[in-house]
């Protein structure tokens, strides 16, 4: 319930952050929402002797569109997400995303960058970015990049098990999600035992129409894997098809057979592949029937 | 339901008065165990096995006394100097308060820290350092007493195996008779896992002793604070404590449910602490130590049968159970019942005969075994009869509801006494069900029911018509520790006419400063608003046996109308020296004396208490006040019908509980707004172990279900919302005729639920399923018939 | 052992102090300025006996460093009434929406948020609004009532003031 003890930073800037981060080295952490740090800092599971608190850096807190693509800041709140008339409209599977974050409590904290960049494969975020072919913006020492920043294509994000491609003194800036054209919809299913809790196992399906037929597909996966998992056998499955029932249930075997769930207390192996099959084929005809202009 | 006998003003039983503990609960202003500061209070945080069975090879803390604020470190060694280092459980067992050899259960308490902050408390048990050498850990009860099974009790003389008790109710020979002449005969294992009640607030206490006087004053989350204070007398009597100077204060408590009767080690520590060091000590527990250590519920293996003929009469029960108690028996339940109510298993059903064994065995788990609102072991004993009933129904191919009208113990045959002994007061269970069916529209529901199978839409209906057993109780048959459950009230009168009521229970919740104060209004006609009620303070309230198995208003509630009642005959005889009559030509009407056929010749109770102390009759004494001790002369026997409505998701194995209508009957009610409240809270915590609740150990002794994260308690999402009535059959015997209904709904609740959900895939082929019903389990069950 | 001096105003009031980095906001409520109103029901940022506002945000108190809060606004179930009880507060008592009472300030305080952003919320959205507050002895129907009682007294009052 106590946590260690640790020293305080509240940087005003991205530089400062990053300097701080840079001169204290895997001794600090970062402290955005922090409602997957602390719980773990309660627990002693983790001890930082520094904390980074990047609360202060408010420019870092917006959503947009610009350039083709919808820019998110990583201190966006999930609350505001699931609240935002523009995401509520053009981007509803980022709103099915959020709103099945936890509860509304940790909500009103919990930043969209933090669920990223927690690296954690039970986070919500992560399948729906990959579906959505999302980009990653970091921001880090000017000396190690050009420019101070680089972007990482979220396959490329996300390593293993709480370990992400982000340096110790680098800083997730900003999501960006290239903005649909045409007829495209998306959507995001998750299966969980309570409300709060985490997914027993979660599907994010992003379909991209040209006429009646689909040219591309994204489906990302949670919590059924040490990463994220994209189930690509079952997005090219999609590409060429009307994306039928049928198609939406084949392509749900295909993402079951990609998925690596482990037994646990929410599931055994046999019973997250199943649910794999059955929530992808819902977020497919979901994503489809947001497309054609429903729900 | 008869009209209410006092107006609202004065708030007597029937109105639904609003609670008079409220105004300080919705300010914040609520005063519980982690809001009491004493001057120079340290804390006290627990050093925690992460082994179930390990002896311990040494405990270093020198690491932990070098921290700043750090004072001392207490362990087995410490307490074994004052021979504190066992203590008895309110079973008559032993378990440990700190471990000298070694530790039987993951999460054991095994040193407690004692620094000035809770933080220095804490780093200091993070420096502790205990080396444990693991021993071979017995988790399943079916292989505790198996010839090679370690022996976990070897602390106890002439312990040689895992077994604790045997214990039998019923006539075995007549039973086994009935079977072996059935026409039919239905068998099932059923299993209610292990849950924790986990009430919002965790346990805790302050203890203070001042060496000068040798008082010892203890702060503590507890239900029975008068039975706590004997038990400290008894055990700590030869380092010097005596009754007379101790003094147990439970404060507001945030939920009890039974998880706040047992005495917890850490207690005794943190008083020991107290004793030793001179310094007041605070200890609260966090929610991780209350799931992994504190009381358990539950963890009953029961093998059950019913013997029936073809046309659907039950005549035969039997059932056979494993009780798994983890190290120690600390089940606190009265001493002669090893299994509490266990028998009142026949239910609402007019059994011909009845047999029932169970044995309890040790693991290496924490002890326990009734601390989630279950009436002593009642909700065991109804899963199973409400579940054998509905597969006695399914194998005979008769409706749910028709089997147990048929079977129903008629109005007019009470007092009835089961095969099992207990004498029920009154029921009219017919009545109960026929409410709600009409309420529900069960007809309409089985039409839908049918049009959706035939679209292969998983829909049950599901129905509970329970009896309960509350009010421990009479003292032929009950006591804790030696100690007869009788209740008590002492009410004093002051002269402006106000009260001072205090009671030997104490509430977690149930609103008795409210309810007590109707009872009062309701036997004197002094309205709600004038009257106090206190709980909880063992120097004030008169000795009673505490709050839990829904025995607050059989005993204590009695024993307040008791009390009244004497200060009524007191006022009698006060009144008619007042008006110079003499006593038998006064008639009594709510709050006043009046001569007969004279109306206007009247006194009223307020009047009478003035002249209690300013114009007594000679030969009387003044004051205007009585205590009672009141023993039940039996338990009382709520009942009710529960009817479920499911859906069933056949892709994912989600349960939806679309529909749950509740028929109570808890005799005559004292405020109708409470009697919900505690229906609706009932429900969710039968629900939660319908669907969501379970703790589970591995081989190892490792828990699952010891934080939130895993222990699954339901949000405002999961619970439904509840429909709800009553009828009313009064307790023929008790003096209000109210029965108790606390823990009517977590009895009937969850087999109405598990019923419904095998209802809904029956047609599959599923029989039984054991709760609680996760996706996965009801997934398994739909997919396995159709594969088969 | 990092310390530093940092100042909260809880309900409209200043509180100073010198802490340690790790304290968390609920222990500096309760144990520093002794407003124990705020509980604490569990370890695992789950139960939300601990609600607060912060900045008018409802937020877990157990789950945020004190020192996160310098120099903002904290309220409290014991800043909820002013010159009269708040009509959440009422709605609590009429319609007996708490028992023991240990979950209700942290209740209180979600549905003072949620009201704040939903006016008149459903029955569905009132459930949804406290789904990260977590009771035992309510079953949270009378809960969901008092919400309901409060939001048409706030409305009511909104269309007097507006005459």
């Amino acid at each position: 319930m106590i946590p260690g003890s640790f020293d305080y930073h509240a940087p005003s800037s991205l530089d400062e952050a990053i300097k701080l981060l840079d001169d204290l080295g895997d001794d600090a952490k970062i402290l955005a929402g922090g409602h997957s740090l602390i719980p773990m800092m309660k627990l002693r599971l983790v001890e930082p002797v520094h904390l980074v608190d990047i609360n202060g850096l408010s420019d870092l807190n917006y959503i947009k569109e610009d350039g083709g693509f919808l820019c998110i800041g990583a201190m966006t709140r999930e609350s505001t997400l699931e609240t935002s008339e523009l995401i509520a409209s053009k981007y509803p599977i980022l709103k099915d995303t959020s709103q099945v974050i936890a509860d509304p409590l940790v909500r009103n904290l919990a930043t969209v960058g933090g669920n990223l960049a927690h690296g954690d494969p039970a986070n919500d975020h992560p399948a729906t970015m990959v579906a959505l072919d999302a980009e990653i913006v970091v921001h880090g020492p000017v000396g190690m990049l050009t420019g101070g920043k680089r972007t990482i294509f979220v396959d490329d994000f996300f390593v293993g098990p709480l370990t992400t491609a982000l340096e110790e003194n680098e800083i997730l800036t900003e999501i960006k999600v290239p903005t649909p054209e045409g007829k495209f919809g998306a959507a995001y299913q998750k299966l969980e035992r309570k409300v709060g809790d985490y997914a027993i196992a979660g599907v994010a399906a992003a379909i991209q129409f040209d006429g009646d037929t689909c040219s591309k597909a994204g489906i990302g996966l949670t919590n059924v894997g040490p990463t994220p998992v994209r189930a690509s056998e079952a997005q090219d499955a999609l590409v060429g098809t009307t994306v039928s029932q049928e198609d939406a249930d084949k392509a749900g075997e295909l993402a079951a057979a990609a998925s690596q769930p482990v037994g646990d207390h929410r599931g055994s192996e046999e019973y997250k592949r199943a649910m794999v099959r059955i929530l992808t084929s819902r977020a497919i005809m979901q994503a489809k029937e947001r497309a054609e202009g429903g729900n | 339901m008869s009209k209410c006998k006092t107006s609202a003003e004065v708030g007597g039983m029937g109105h639904s008065i609003k609670r008079k503990e409220d105004p300080r609960f919705i300010r914040g202003q609520g005063n519980y165990i982690d809001d009491v500061v004493r001057p120079g209070m340290v804390f006290m945080d627990i050093v925690r096995s992460p082994y179930a069975h390990a002896k311990i090879k040494s405990i270093n803390t020198e690491k932990a006394l070098a921290h700043p604020g750090v004072a001392a470190v207490i362990t087995g060694e410490t307490l074994k100097e004052y021979n504190l280092h066992m203590m008895p459980t309110l079973m008559s067992d032993t378990q440990m308060v700190l471990p000298v050899e070694k530790v039987c259960y993951q999460a054991q308490e095994v040193a407690a820290v004692v620094a000035t902050d809770r933080y220095s408390a804490a780093d200091g048990v993070e420096l502790v350092e205990v080396e444990y050498e693991p021993l071979p850990v017995v988790t399943d009860p079916f292989k505790a007493t198996d010839k090679d099974a370690p022996i976990i009790r070897d602390d106890k003389e002439g312990q040689e195996s895992n077994h604790i008790f045997h214990w039998e109710a019923g006539d075995k020979e007549g039973t086994e008779e009935i079977f072996n002449n059935a026409d039919v005969t239905v068998k099932q294992d059923i299993y209610l896992p292990r849950i924790h009640v986990a009430s919002i607030e965790t346990c805790g206490c302050v203890s203070e002793f001042d060496s000068v006087t040798g008082q010892l004053t203890v702060w503590m989350t507890t239900q029975a604070p008068h039975a706590i204070r004997t038990v400290l007398a008894l055990v700590a009597g030869h380092v010097g404590l005596q009754e007379d100077k101790i003094r147990v204060i439970a404060p507001d408590i945030g939920g009890g449910f039974g998880g706040k009767v047992p005495v917890y080690p850490g207690y005794v520590i943190a008083i020991a602490g107290s004793v030793v060091t001179g310094l007041p000590i605070k200890w609260i527990e966090d929610r991780r130590e209350n799931l992994q250590a504190d009381s358990f519920a539950r963890d009953y293996h029961m093998s059950c049968e019913i013997a029936a003929d073809k046309n659907g009469t039950l005549n035969g029960l039997r059932i056979k159970t494993l009780a798994d108690h983890g190290y120690a028996d600390a089940a606190a339940n009265p001493s002669k019942f090893p299994a509490g109510m266990f028998s009142i298993c026949t239910g609402s059903y007019d059994f011909k005969n009845a047999f029932v064994e169970v044995d309890g065995v040790y693991t290496n788990k924490p002890p326990g075994g009734i601390a989630y609102r279950c009436s002593f072991r009642v909700t065991e004993a109804v899963h199973a009869i409400e579940r054998m009933v509905d597969m006695v129904a399914d194998e005979i191919g008769m409706d749910a509801a028709d089997i147990r009208m048929n079977n129903f113990i008629p109005k007019d045959a009470f007092p009835y006494k089961s095969p099992m002994g207990w004498e029920y007061d009154s029921g009219d269970y017919h009545g109960a069900l026929k409410l709600a069916k009409d309420k529900i529209g069960y007809d309409e529901l089985l039409k839908e029911q049918a049009k959706k199978r035939e679209k292969g839409e998983l829909m049950g209906i599901g129905i509970s018509s329970f009896t309960e057993v509350v009010g421990a109780g009479p003292s032929k048959d009950f006591d804790i520790l030696g100690i007869k459950m009788f209740d008590s009230s002492e009410i004093r009168i002051h002269p402006t006419g106000k009260v001072i009521a205090r009671f030997g229970t104490k509430s977690q919740g149930q609103g008795h400063e409210t309810t007590y104060a109707q009872i009062i209004a309701e036997e004197l006609g002094i309205p709600v608003a004038d009257i106090s009620v206190e709980e909880g303070d063992t120097d004030t309230a008169p000795y009673g046996l505490g709050t839990y198995a829904s025995r607050s208003t059989p005993t204590a509630g009695a024993a307040g109308a008791m009390a009244c009642r004497k200060i009524k005959d007191k006022s009698q005889k006060i009144a008619a020296h007042l008006l110079e009559v003499s006593e038998e030509d006064l008639e009594w009407e709510v709050g006043k004396f009046s001569v007969k056929g004279v109306p206007d010749k009247s006194v009223t109770i307020q009047e009478i208490a003035f002249a209690a102390y300013t114009n007594h009759p000679q030969g009387l004494e003044a004051g205007l006040e009585a205590t009672h001790y009141y023993d039940p002369p039996n338990m009382t026997y709520p009942f009710g019908s529960y009817i479920a409505v499911v859906d069933v998701d056949r892709d994912t194995g989600e349960v939806k509980v679309r529909r749950f209508m509740a028929v109570d009957d808890c005799g005559n009610i004292i405020n109708p707004m409470i009697v919900d409240g505690q229906i609706h809270g009932g429900l969710a915590q039968g629900v939660a172990p319908a669907l969501y609740e379970e703790i589970s150990y591995d081989d190892e002794g490792n828990i699952t279900g010891g934080s939130f994260m895993e222990y699954l308690v339901p949000t405002a999402m999961e619970v439904p919302h509840f429909e709800t009535d009553k009828t009313v059959t009064p307790s023929p015997h008790h003096p209000l005729g109210a029965k108790g209904v606390g823990e009517s709904p977590t009895v009937g609740a969850p087999p109405a639920i598990a019923n419904a959900v095998v209802d809904a895939l029956s047609h599959l082929g599923v029989r039984h399923l054991d709760i609680p019903l996760t996706p996965e389990k009801v997934w398994r069950a739909i997919h396995k018939q159709d594969a088969a | 052992m990092a310390t530093q001096s940092i100042t909260i105003n809880i309900n409209g009031e200043g509180r100073t102090a010198e802490i340690e980095d790790r304290l968390l906001l609920v222990h500096f409520i309760r144990d520093n300025n002794g407003l124990t109103g705020t509980h604490i029901g569990c370890d695992t940022t789950h139960c939300g006996a601990c609600t607060v506002l912060l900045d008018g945000t409802a937020v877990k108190s157990c789950t945020v460093f004190a020192v996160q809060a310098n120099g903002r606004e904290v309220t409290t179930i014991e800043g909820m009434e002013g010159d009269a009880l708040h009509p959440l507060q009422e709605g609590f008592m009429e319609e007996h929406g708490l028992q023991c009472g240990f979950c209700t300030p942290g209740m209180i305080m979600s549905s003072k948020h949620l009201l704040d952003k939903n006016p008149e919320p459903t029955e569905e959205e009132i459930r949804w609004g406290i789904s990260g507050n977590l009771c035992r002895c309510t079953g949270y129907q009378n809960i969901v009532k008092a919400v309901q009682y409060a939001s048409n007294k706030l409305q009511e009052s909104t269309r007097e003031g507006g005459e």
